[in-house]
């Protein structure tokens, strides 16, 4: 048993708002710069959609993550060996149309302009090439089913509807979206770090958090190919690739990643995960339909005694076992059994999990006259308006047993809150749904409980980073703070 | 325990630092957003290097009761991207001024060696003046220096004052709780000089008509928190997601406790996800949803099955058991007016008879005069005004009888008319006959009304539907299908559930509702329809149920202390506040392009409701039911003056002359003949909006009329052979505005368009205060940086302004001087109890008695030459006591304590006063003095509304009276708001916020005529429009509307319904420019098109098109979506035409304008009555609303696109 741990994070999808303010708190202080105007380390996704990069997910084009190859798996697109012979033209790799020309305006025009015949107004101009343009794309262009001909419409995940079924999901009887939020998923195994022949790509020992070392970078960008996520960028101005930290200087003092504090739908939680290292290439490896259920395996209780004998052996402080039994990281995926992560085919072991977003129940249309009626408060899950086997696509490699499970263990938490509190749904009712999902009332509360009431430190559960041993490792951290600060910020340049 | 060993080498990963020294900073202050949206969150502002870098959310709210969700965190994407706006290309650094006005002004400041007379030179050249107004908006700002800036301001102030009257310099600053002294700073300059100020809440659209009419108040609301509370929540014409970003999650947590959401909206939108059904109703139509669901809720729940709480609620919170006459006319039976009290001849010599109103008393059968009503409210004897069961006459309690049905003397066939079919319903209705003291009528309950208005057949014979599947009668289920589009199943299952929810949750069912909604023509009857299903099912005034309208941050928790500042009552009495949808109607001339209302708006024919909507103007502002400004056709001064050489030798001696000018015809009212010169508004300062876009309806009219300037618009004049009271002049003048000045931290459509753009300090660079009704904190705004460049804060610029103002008049307009102020009949005074019918004394049906019969009017002394001194003094009116809403308490020792302070004091000749002249003495002085933020005056507050009420009050005071929040505090963490009888809701031991609990559970009464909630409007102008009941009246239809006579449909072009609801990458105007939104929306706000529309049209998703009508036109680009229906298309409000906008196809290829470039303003004019209970003008309180949803206009490809 070779335990690590891992921060790990929830988004509970049945409460994000679509709102971006966790994009643009992530971009105010991570990428607003020349160079990185186009990253948008985290980002939300309409779904059905395509996502940025545009199809990110369709592999037959970018062949990002792992194919299975006997017991083991290999690098899908990018390997380090393969990955050489591509690496002076990477066809794989998304360019600038997959992405977005990043633009401005000439603001200054309205201050600026001379009087005229008419009102002057701000033209866009790339902030690539200073010239005029039309914007045609842009890192959220299909927000809230924008330009569905083009694309909610050839999202990747309806790949096994027919097309009458694709249709259906266009008219206002089963119409529906949901917000997508996504950052680098800091998976247990990695394909960015597999694939770059630099090493300059590692996780960290302490936290699992995925960096790309900025002074080692060589911009062989076959990182940007292998993450199935995409979510490695170029640094055009820098030369470097650059991807979401984690924000490892806040977790580093305490504080939760800059996406997950400004979340005001309040659907993100973050935790430390224990983990059996020694299982990765299995877990990685396995047939698709126990993909699921091997990764949460990997998971290890942090109340086990065994557990905690070899934690101590592996060296994990008491306080990061501490914050293990705390998780709600834990709670949702473990101990609940209410999230999933996403496209787990891709077998990058991601350590990002999503709580399945309930959807309004399907109505029907007869003679122009809309009927949305149910047998229930609120209906059967199945009669909810995307369908299942879309939602396996995305969250379990296609099991739609797992999904439904799961959507009828969050109405079951539903009904029996609705039981408790207004006594119009019968306790038996609540009872009956409940036990079908094989869950104690204290679960449901409890499931209810994080889900509606928690507050910050709840949400959030950090270990603490003992960055006073990490100092230590390379100075006295007295010294460290006697020294820390002074001297000169030094950029990064090319070629380093 | 020991580090895990690292994957590398820690030496390697010394590069760590990079990104770390990135989120180092040095200072977080906090701060917050002063921006019309309602969200009020508070923001950690992180400073790096001496500048603002970035901000982030505050997460340490107080919390509420542990059952409740945390209010943390708050704050959108728009909120988390405004630090761009402070070094971004857009932010006005500098003053700024219009080259062309600049270089005229000082060649005759050159001649004249005097600012003033520069100004009157270059006001009296024609050619001149049209020079500039031409230029306005085309480029050519200069940068100038304060001094210079300022010195043009002050001489146009006192020029306008001297030549015209000060009441022709006018002041436009929206929403004052969001940025409160910042809105207080303009304000009370203007009042000061006599100028005024123009309303916002009604003329964004975003004051509901329906709460006035129904319970006497401007807006009270749940506070976020509460939606938690509700176990079923109806949303419609609100996107939550969008809207409500910070707010959102109780309701998706709420969900996960066993809430019911249904959602009601046309397309697929944000908060349609939440729901767990989503009703997509045909726009607009939502209010015959909500007829139907009450016509089932009547009948389950009222009738078959007679829920115990549901009647036991009605009977004693609303008016359903008064009794109304009913009268004859013609040859049929018609509900009429409420019966007075003094009717009978046991009530017949009680003080406010004819406020006093009728029940019948259960157990004896006796007519009964309740305590509670507008007549009680405002009789000498105190403590009457509660709505306990007593006969406030006897003293005896009763039990009212809500229907005659049992104790009928008779059934007579009453009259109802629907109006979507003009279908007219004789229904049996039980009355009975009572002797008054002129003879026997007949009368009845409201609730038996009600019954009949909603066709529930309670075999009492006539007309009714057949079953709930009878489509040919309202308001059955099937009946409102063929309006909304939505299966009478669905109406079935939701009215069911509804009721069944309230029945055990005693009243957790809430609307929300929003500016989706409130936008429409006829928006007050569908908040009126779905309210009365919330009040038939007691859900009204209960934490988790009500109707919960957010539009607009209205919600001014310290109104009794910031009242007084803002408006300068602490040294003048009364202000001039300017109702602004009949102003711009008016002086933009947007009355000369309408037709006759009577023709769109679905009336019974009668005089009353026949009227153009100008002249029905004329008539409120006469009668005092509405403001206008300026007053007369001549300037207050001179008139005082001639006052006085006839012999007038006080106020009532002036308002003798005055009403004999005006009966004469020697005076006139400025609104009856707005285009003459005289009567122009002249100068007009803008700050903290964007006057002239985002909220200008009629956006091209006021290019055209107010700026002079080039525009879109291309409009027939249609209304001079419908208006009578308002003089036509064959050619309307263009450009009446002689000096705009904008305030403003960013070079947005207002500003651009202005003459004078003075350099506003940002919401991270001055203090000012914030409060909102999403929640129940008050938040400070702190400089985190002190004001970049040259910008000042608004207290500072009106200051300097008040400053050189003072200075100009020393020469020009020095000593004292009378002034004459008019002022509407206004809410919450007496003048609710003066006109029990409409008489015009203009026409001689009644005499003149200003405050009564017609408006007040006052006359003030100024001296304008100590504007300024007042301005930086809080004046002595305050140490009379303070209060809002009819509440009033002392506060002279607090006013004391301040004057104790010696290094905050001022000095006008011998006296001392508080300092308020910087901004955190003007914001300290507010907390000490409000019974929100102060707990003994909190105390004293209640005590004054338990003398009024005659209740006891005790349980709900402040328990700890020693409560004093002052700036430091509020810095430090947000503090959550003291209990106070100002407000509604009751906040103890953390309890969230809900309006009307007060008026539930400790009897105080809502402020209408009767005190109840009001299902029934028995004013004589309602009656005749037909409002007097909850109705349904479709929308006005696009033809008859009047904004497509010119416009052609040529090629392929469709006529589509625009609609213009909130956004989501910007809060009306503000954030849209940034680019961070603009990269995360499309780079532009496009025109949100159905696939099916698009596909005929031949319009792909990202192509240019052009959408236009009457008013003027907009071009962008489509964006093509399935969530989108058919026949209508969506632009968010609110797109500037700074950036991205193109030139037009049409009007000469000129650049294209905006949302507001298709609208016009369009009146409802029952909506204008007053002097009578609810129906009496506030401020943002009542009046008309500047509708704009039903806007109709072609769409097209636009193929030549240029800039």
């Amino acid at each position: 048993m070779d335990i690590r741990s891992q921060i790990a994070m929830v988004f509970h999808l049945d409460k994000c708002i679509g709102c971006h303010t966790c994009s643009i708190a992530c971009k105010n202080i991570w990428t607003d710069r020349k160079g990185a105007e186009y990253m948008w380390w985290n980002n939300v996704e309409t779904k059905p959609g395509t996502g940025y990069p545009r199809k990110w997910e369709d592999q037959d084009i970018f062949k990002g993550g792992w194919e299975k190859k006997g017991d083991s798996v290999k690098l899908k697109g990018a390997g380090k060996f393969q990955g050489l012979k591509v690496l002076f033209h990477n066809t794989n790799l998304p360019v600038i149309d997959n992405y977005y020309e990043p633009w401005t305006y000439r603001y200054n025009n309205l201050l600026d302009a001379p009087e005229g015949d008419d009102q002057p107004t701000a033209e866009p101009v790339s902030l690539i090439t200073g010239e005029k343009m039309t914007p045609k794309s842009g890192p959220n262009w299909d927000d809230d089913l924008g330009g569905s001909p083009l694309y909610a419409r050839n999202d990747v995940n309806f790949k096994n509807l027919s097309q009458v079924e694709k249709d259906s999901l266009f008219q206002l009887e089963r119409m529906a979206m949901f917000y997508l939020p996504r950052i680098c998923n800091h998976c247990i195994n990695p394909a960015c770090v597999a694939a770059c022949p630099s090493g300059a790509i590692y996780k960290r020992g302490e936290d699992g958090i995925v960096l790309i070392n900025q002074k080692k970078c060589r911009a062989w960008r076959l990182c940007v190919t292998a993450c199935p996520y995409k979510k490695v960028y170029f640094n055009w101005n820098t030369g470097k690739s650059e991807k979401c930290i984690l924000c490892y200087p806040r977790i580093e003092t305490g504080q939760v990643p800059a996406c997950m504090h400004s979340c005001v739908g309040r659907i993100r939680y973050l935790g430390v995960m224990l983990y059996d290292a020694d299982k990765i290439e299995k877990t990685a490896s396995c047939e698709d339909k126990d993909l699921i259920k091997n990764q949460l395996d990997l998971y290890l209780d942090p109340n086990d005694p065994v557990v905690i004998e070899n934690a101590k052996k592996a060296g994990i402080a008491d306080s990061t076992m501490d914050a293990a039994r705390k998780s709600p990281v834990w709670k949702y995926v473990k101990e609940w059994g209410v999230a999933l992560p996403l496209h787990p085919e891709f077998r990058t072991l991601p350590s990002l999990f999503y709580v399945l977003p309930l959807l309004p129940a399907m109505a029907s249309m007869e003679n122009g006259i809309y009927n949305t009626t149910s047998n229930s408060l609120w209906d059967d899950v199945e009669n909810a308006r995307l369908p299942m086997k879309y939602l396996a696509n995305l969250f379990s490699a296609g099991d739609t047993v797992v999904i439904k499970n799961i959507l009828k263990k969050l109405m079951a938490v539903r009904l029996h809150r609705r039981s408790a509190t207004t006594g119009d749904i019968s306790r038996e009712l609540a009872d009956s749904e409940l036990k079908s999902s094989d869950m104690s009332t204290e679960t449901a509360d409890a499931i209810y409980r994080l889900t509606s009431l928690a507050h910050h430190r709840e949400r959030f559960v950090i270990p603490p980073a003992h960055r006073e041993e990490a100092i230590e490792l390379i100075e006295q951290t007295a010294t460290r703070k006697e020294n820390t600060g002074f001297g000169f910020i030094e950029k990064p340049e090319r070629g380093l | 325990m020991s580090w895990i060993k690292d994957m590398i080498s820690p030496k390697t990963r010394q590069w760590e630092e990079f990104y770390r020294n990135r989120w180092q900073h040095d200072k977080v202050v906090r701060s917050t957003h002063g921006v019309n949206c309602t969200g009020g969150c508070s923001w950690n502002i992180h400073v790096k290097d001496g500048i603002v870098v970035w901000e982030m959310q505050a997460l340490d709210y107080p919390l509420l009761e542990n059952s409740l969700p945390p209010y943390e965190p708050r704050g959108c994407q728009r909120g988390i991207s405004f630090s761009w706006y402070l070094y971004s290309p857009v932010r006005v650094k500098y003053p700024m001024i219009r080259g062309a006005l600049l270089d005229l002004f000082n060649d005759e400041k050159t001649k004249t060696g005097d600012a003033l007379l520069a100004w009157q030179n270059l006001q009296n050249d024609p050619e001149k003046r049209k020079r500039y107004q031409k230029a306005r908006g085309k480029g050519g700002f200069r940068r100038i220096k304060w001094d210079e800036a300022l010195e043009i301001i002050g001489a146009a102030n006192i020029y306008t004052a001297k030549k015209y009257g000060p009441d022709r310099v006018f002041g436009f600053s929206p929403i004052p709780a969001m940025s409160m002294m910042s809105f207080a700073a303009g304000s009370r300059f203007l009042q000061l000089f006599g100028g005024v100020h123009l309303s916002f809440y009604d003329w964004y659209c975003d004051l509901p008509n329906s709460f006035p009419e129904i319970w006497g108040e401007q807006t009270d609301v749940a506070e976020s928190a509460d939606w938690y509370n509700a176990k079923f929540i109806a949303v419609m014409g609100a996107n939550l997601g969008m809207t409500r970003t910070p707010d959102v999650h109780f309701f998706s947590e709420a969900r996960h406790n066993g809430t019911k959401t249904v959602v009601f909206s046309p397309d697929f939108s944000m908060v349609s996800k939440f729901a767990d059904q989503w009703v997509p109703v045909h726009a607009g139509q939502d209010g015959a949803f909500w007829m139907a669901v009450t016509h089932v809720i009547l009948k389950e729940a009222h009738v078959n099955k007679q829920v115990p709480y549901f009647i036991e609620y009605t009977k004693k919170y609303t008016d359903a058991p008064y009794l109304v006459e009913i009268a004859v006319e013609d040859d049929h039976y018609v509900p009429a007016r409420l019966l007075r009290a003094n009717i009978l001849e046991k009530y017949s010599g009680i003080e406010n008879g004819d406020w006093k109103f009728l029940n019948l008393d259960e157990d004896t059968g006796d007519f009964i005069c309740p305590s509670g009503s507008s007549g009680h409210r405002w009789q000498e004897k105190k403590g009457d005004w509660n709505l306990k069961y007593t006969d406030s006459e006897t003293g005896s309690g009763y039990n009212p009888v809500l229907s005659l049905i049992d104790r009928k003397d008779e059934i007579l066939q009453v009259e109802f008319t629907e109006f979507a079919q003009d279908r007219k319903s004789k229904r049996g209705v039980p009355v009975k006959h009572v002797q008054t003291k002129t003879g026997k009528i007949a009368c009845t309950t409201i609730y038996d009304l009600i019954m009949g208005q909603y066709g529930i057949d309670r075999n009492l014979g006539g007309d009714y539907p057949s079953s709930y599947d009878d489509a040919s009668t309202a308001y059955t289920p099937a009946w409102q299908e063929i309006y909304t589009g939505i299966s009478s199943a669905t109406v079935l299952q939701f009215a069911r559930e509804w009721y069944t929810t309230a029945e055990v949750t005693k009243g957790k069912c809430m609307v929300i509702i929003g500016a989706g909604v409130n936008h429409w023509y006829h928006s007050n009857l569908i908040y009126r329809a779905a309210t009365m299903s919330l009040m038939l099912t007691g859900c009204i005034g209960v934490n988790g149920g009500g109707m919960n309208h957010y539009v607009g941050q209205e919600k001014l928790a310290p109104f009794d202390s910031w009242g007084s500042i803002m408006s300068g009552k602490d040294w003048n009495i009364p202000a001039r506040f300017q109702q602004s949808p009949i102003w711009h109607y008016i002086h933009s001339d947007q009355w000369r392009y309408d037709g006759n209302q009577a023709d769109y708006n679905t009336v019974p024919k009668n005089d009353f409701s026949s009227h153009h909507s100008a002249d029905m103007i004329v008539k409120a502002v006469r009668n005092g039911w509405m403001p206008f400004f300026p007053q007369y056709d001549k300037n207050n001064f001179t008139i005082a003056t001639e006052a006085r050489e006839a012999g007038a030798k006080d106020d009532k001696g002036i308002q003798d002359y005055v009403i004999d000018q005006l009966k004469s015809g020697a005076l006139k009212y400025s609104v009856t003949n707005p285009d003459e010169e005289l009567n122009f508004p002249r100068v007009w300062f803008i700050w903290r909006g964007n006057a002239l876009l985002s909220s200008a309806k009629g956006h091209e009219y006021f290019m055209k009329h107010y700026l002079g300037t080039h525009h879109n618009e291309i409009a027939d004049e249609v209304a001079k052979e419908f208006v009578k009271e308002i003089e036509w002049k064959e050619k309307a003048p263009e450009g009446k505005m002689d000096l705009v000045v904008d305030l403003n931290f960013r070079m947005d459509t207002s500003a651009l368009y202005s003459d004078i753009v003075l350099p506003a300090a940002s919401w991270y660079e001055k203090a000012d205060l914030n409060t909102t009704d999403m929640h129940s904190f008050i938040h400070p705004l702190s400089p985190a940086i002190p004001p970049v460049w040259e910008s000042k804060s608004d207290w500072e610029i009106f200051r300097e302004i008040a400053r050189v103002t003072s200075e100009v008049a020393k020469k020009h307009l020095p000593g004292p001087i009378l002034d004459i102020v008019n002022s509407p009949i206004n809410h919450d005074t007496k003048g609710e109890i003066s006109q029990p019918s409409i008489k015009d004394w203009f026409t001689g049906e009644c005499d003149p008695v200003p405050g009564k019969s017609m408006h007040n009017i006052v006359t003030v002394e100024r001296d304008y030459t100590l504007i300024y001194e007042k301005f930086i003094s809080l004046g002595p009116n305050v140490r009379k006591g303070l209060g809002a809403h009819g509440i009033s308490f002392p506060c002279e020792d607090f006013y004391d304590r301040l004057l104790q302070d010696k290094d905050h004091v001022t000095h006008i000749g011998n006296e001392t006063f508080p300092s308020i002249k910087e901004d955190t003495e003007a914001i300290n002085a507010v907390l000490l003095l409000s019974s929100v933020t102060n707990g003994i005056l909190s105390g004293r507050a209640f005590t004054d509304a338990e003398k009024n009420a005659g209740v006891d009050l005790s349980k709900i005071k402040p328990l700890n009276n020693d409560i004093s929040i002052n700036f430091n505090d509020l810095q430090a963490q947000p503090r959550r708001l003291l209990n106070s009888p100002l407000w509604s809701g009751l906040m103890t031991n953390g309890r969230a916020y809900s309006a009307f609990t007060l008026n539930i559970e400790h009897l105080i009464p809502w402020r209408t005529l009767t005190g109840r909630q009001h299902f029934y409007l028995d004013h004589e102008g309602y009656i005749q429009f037909g409002e007097h009941l909850p109705t349904y009246k479709p929308s006005p239809r696009p033809e008859l509307y009047g904004d497509l006579r010119k416009t052609i449909a040529e090629g392929k072009a469709r006529l589509l319904n625009v609609l213009t609801p909130h956004g989501k990458w910007h809060i009306h105007s503000t954030y849209g420019d940034t680019l961070r939104m603009l990269t995360l929306s499309r780079g532009m706000e496009p025109c949100w098109l159905s696939e099916k529309d698009a596909e005929e049209l031949e319009i792909k998703d990202n192509d240019w098109v052009e959408v236009f009508n009457d008013n003027g036109n907009y071009c962008t680009r489509a964006c093509v979506s399935s969530r989108i229906p058919p026949g209508i298309c969506i632009i968010y409000h609110a797109p500037e035409r700074t950036y991205s906008v193109p030139k037009s196809s049409r009007n000469g290829n000129k650049r294209a304008g905006s949302h507001n470039s298709l609208t016009r303003v369009h009146l409802k004019p029952n909506l204008m009555v007053g002097g009578y209970g609810q129906f009496t003008f506030g401020m943002n309180y009542w009046g008309p609303v500047g509708v704009n949803r039903d806007t109709f206009a072609l769409i097209k490809k636009l193929d030549n696109v240029t800039f």
